[in-house]
């Protein structure tokens, strides 16, 4: 019995090793190839320099990319802005998706959820530039909509610069921070909550004690994008930053003249944002990404 | 934990301002399309439909169109492809790096888009002999095949393994098995992490910037060289409307065919 259904069940079955093997070579292969191998290049590459006279890439190794970068006033105050503005923007996401979560996943009645949810994801799959043109005309100075909307009030609108960049970009990664908080507060059981209260804690000592310990990989999940998406975003400056420049930008004006320059601009994002998800990774947050 | 009706009252009203947030833009933006204004300016002072007209017939926007299609559609076959291979092999399997295959996957859309695209750039300009469409499709398929997988893993979590086994007790091989069982069940779900693949891709501008040959266009990169072109505003106007429309098909799909955890969109 036991013979027949190993030869009936095959080379494959007898054989996981292969069967793994299988299904993950292609994947890997592009992956590690394409993907890691690229980013592995671009780390040589943030080491190698432009020779001035044929503007050819000269690969030999120093640090002076990395020493133009931090040395030259524009530049490195470009790359402080540009974390100041991610931090803002994780911190205004983190504000504004908090209670609008807590609201869908707790307050609301249960029969809304799947039309919040579609509510929330619409404007997450609008066309990332067309929500950046629409800040575009909101932000407008003298004839936009918050300039017109202000006008009574005697007031000016921000215009384009840091506070429409900022504004920009929490309202492009806000989704990103709703969906994993939502789904993390739909998932804390009732019974926790009720035990909460049972103990004679009240509201606000539940949501510090109960909820916030039980959201935050979710949170921490969230603020992966948000600061991620904005470390490393360029066209939001480009239309709503006035003059005002960003890590980002700095890459897209240099990598024709000079790729390795540009390269070693572009990895400081991957170290932060490594650094960062290694040591979320504890947390169990990436589980929910 | 009961809250009060006020602290209930007070998140409505805060749900509402939040809304309010998300959608003013969009609507201005399908305001906007309508305006017989040349430039950027609110409030509109009349209405017309011209401007639609003019974008449907306009040369420029169909040729990036139908290209934004085609790669859409290239990069998302391979996706689907990758994404459901390393689903499989994550949620039936332990094996030593299982870990870090999860962690490698999610990159490409966790590190900005500036960084997938200068690395892929560096690699094809430097050492692959310069960009095409085949390095835009590579560069697109990278990160197009993570929002498959979330969504395969997700569903093949779901399942457990104890159908499969009851197929392979019932005399199934792993083939027969694959074909009559754990396929048909994430069917829907392929289907839903096909089209949000196809829709990240669509509408991805930074990675295309940097990895397309020259005189490819897509739609996002059309819309990036007319926006600052003062007579280009009004047919602009009317791309923009158009895609924030279209971006109800993904959600739409997703919200019929995936299930409850999937519907998140398989981003996050």
């Amino acid at each position: 019995m036991t013979t027949t259904t190993a030869t009936h069940r095959g080379f494959w079955y007898r054989h996981p090793g292969l069967r793994l093997g299988g299904l993950l070579t292609a994947p890997m292969a592009w992956l590690v190839v394409v993907y890691l191998g690229s980013l592995g290049a671009l780390f040589l590459t943030a080491f190698y320099q432009v020779d001035d006279f044929t503007s050819q890439v000269v690969r030999s190794f120093s640090l002076k990319n990395f020493q133009t970068l931090f040395t030259t006033s524009a530049y490195y105050q470009s790359v402080f802005r540009t974390i100041s503005i991610a931090l803002l923007v994780t911190i205004l996401c983190l504000v504004i998706a908090v209670p609008l979560a807590f609201f869908m996943a707790r307050v609301a009645p249960r029969n809304w959820r799947p039309v919040m949810i579609a509510l929330v994801l619409t404007p997450l799959w609008a066309s990332y530039l067309v929500k950046v043109y629409a800040w575009r005309s909101m932000l407008q100075p003298e004839t936009g909509v918050i300039a017109w909307f202000l006008k009574p009030l005697g007031l000016d609108g921000p215009g384009y610069g840091y506070v429409g960049i900022v504004i920009t970009l929490t309202y492009l990664w806000l989704p990103y921070m709703i969906l994993p908080v939502y789904a993390g507060l739909t998932r804390l059981p009732d019974s926790m909550l009720d035990a909460s209260a049972d103990l004679g804690a009240h509201s606000g000592r539940t949501f510090r004690s109960i909820v916030i310990p039980m959201i935050f990989p979710s949170v921490v999940a969230g603020s992966i994008f948000t600061f991620s998406l904005s470390l490393g975003d360029y066209i939001t400056a480009q239309i709503v930053g006035g003059k005002v420049t960003m890590l980002g930008n700095i890459v897209q004006q240099t990598y024709v003249t000079n790729l390795p320059f540009a390269a070693a601009v572009a990895t400081l994002p991957v170290i932060i944002i490594v650094l960062y998800l290694l040591a979320v990774r504890k947390t169990g947050a990436l589980e929910s990404v | 934990m009961t809250l009060s009706r006020g602290t209930k009252m007070l998140l409505g009203i805060f749900a509402i301002i939040a809304g309010a947030f998300v959608y003013v833009p969009l609507g201005i933006i399908l305001i906007n399309s309508f305006s017989t204004n040349k430039s950027l300016t609110w409030p509109p002072t009349g209405y017309t439909t011209e401007w639609w007209s003019k974008a449907v017939d306009n040369e420029g926007v169909r040729s990036a169109l139908l290209t934004s299609v085609v790669v859409a559609l290239c990069a998302t076959a391979i996706a689907l492809v990758l994404g459901l291979l390393i689903s499989l092999a994550i949620a039936r399997y332990r094996f030593f790096g299982r870990e870090s295959i999860s962690l490698l996957i999610v990159l490409p859309i966790a590190l900005p888009g500036i960084v997938t695209g200068i690395a892929l750039n560096n690699v094809f300009t430097s050492y692959l002999g310069g960009l095409t469409f085949l390095t835009l499709v590579v560069a697109h398929a990278t990160f197009c095949m993570v929002v498959v997988y979330n969504n395969v893993l997700a569903r093949l979590r779901r399942m457990g393994g104890s159908v499969e086994e009851a197929s392979s007790d019932l005399g199934a091989g792993g083939w027969t098995t694959f074909r009559l069982v754990t396929f048909p069940l994430m069917k829907s779900a392929i289907l839903a992490g096909g089209i949000l693949a196809f829709g990240l891709s669509f509408d991805e501008i930074i990675v295309t910037t940097f990895t397309a040959g020259p005189g490819i266009t897509t739609l996002p990169i059309w819309i990036y060289q007319n926006l600052f072109r003062p007579n280009q505003a009004p047919i602009v106007n009317v791309v923009a409307a158009a895609l924030v429309l279209v971006s109800i098909i993904p959600i739409y799909v997703a919200q019929k065919f995936g299930s409850d955890d999937e519907r998140a969109g398989g981003v996050i």
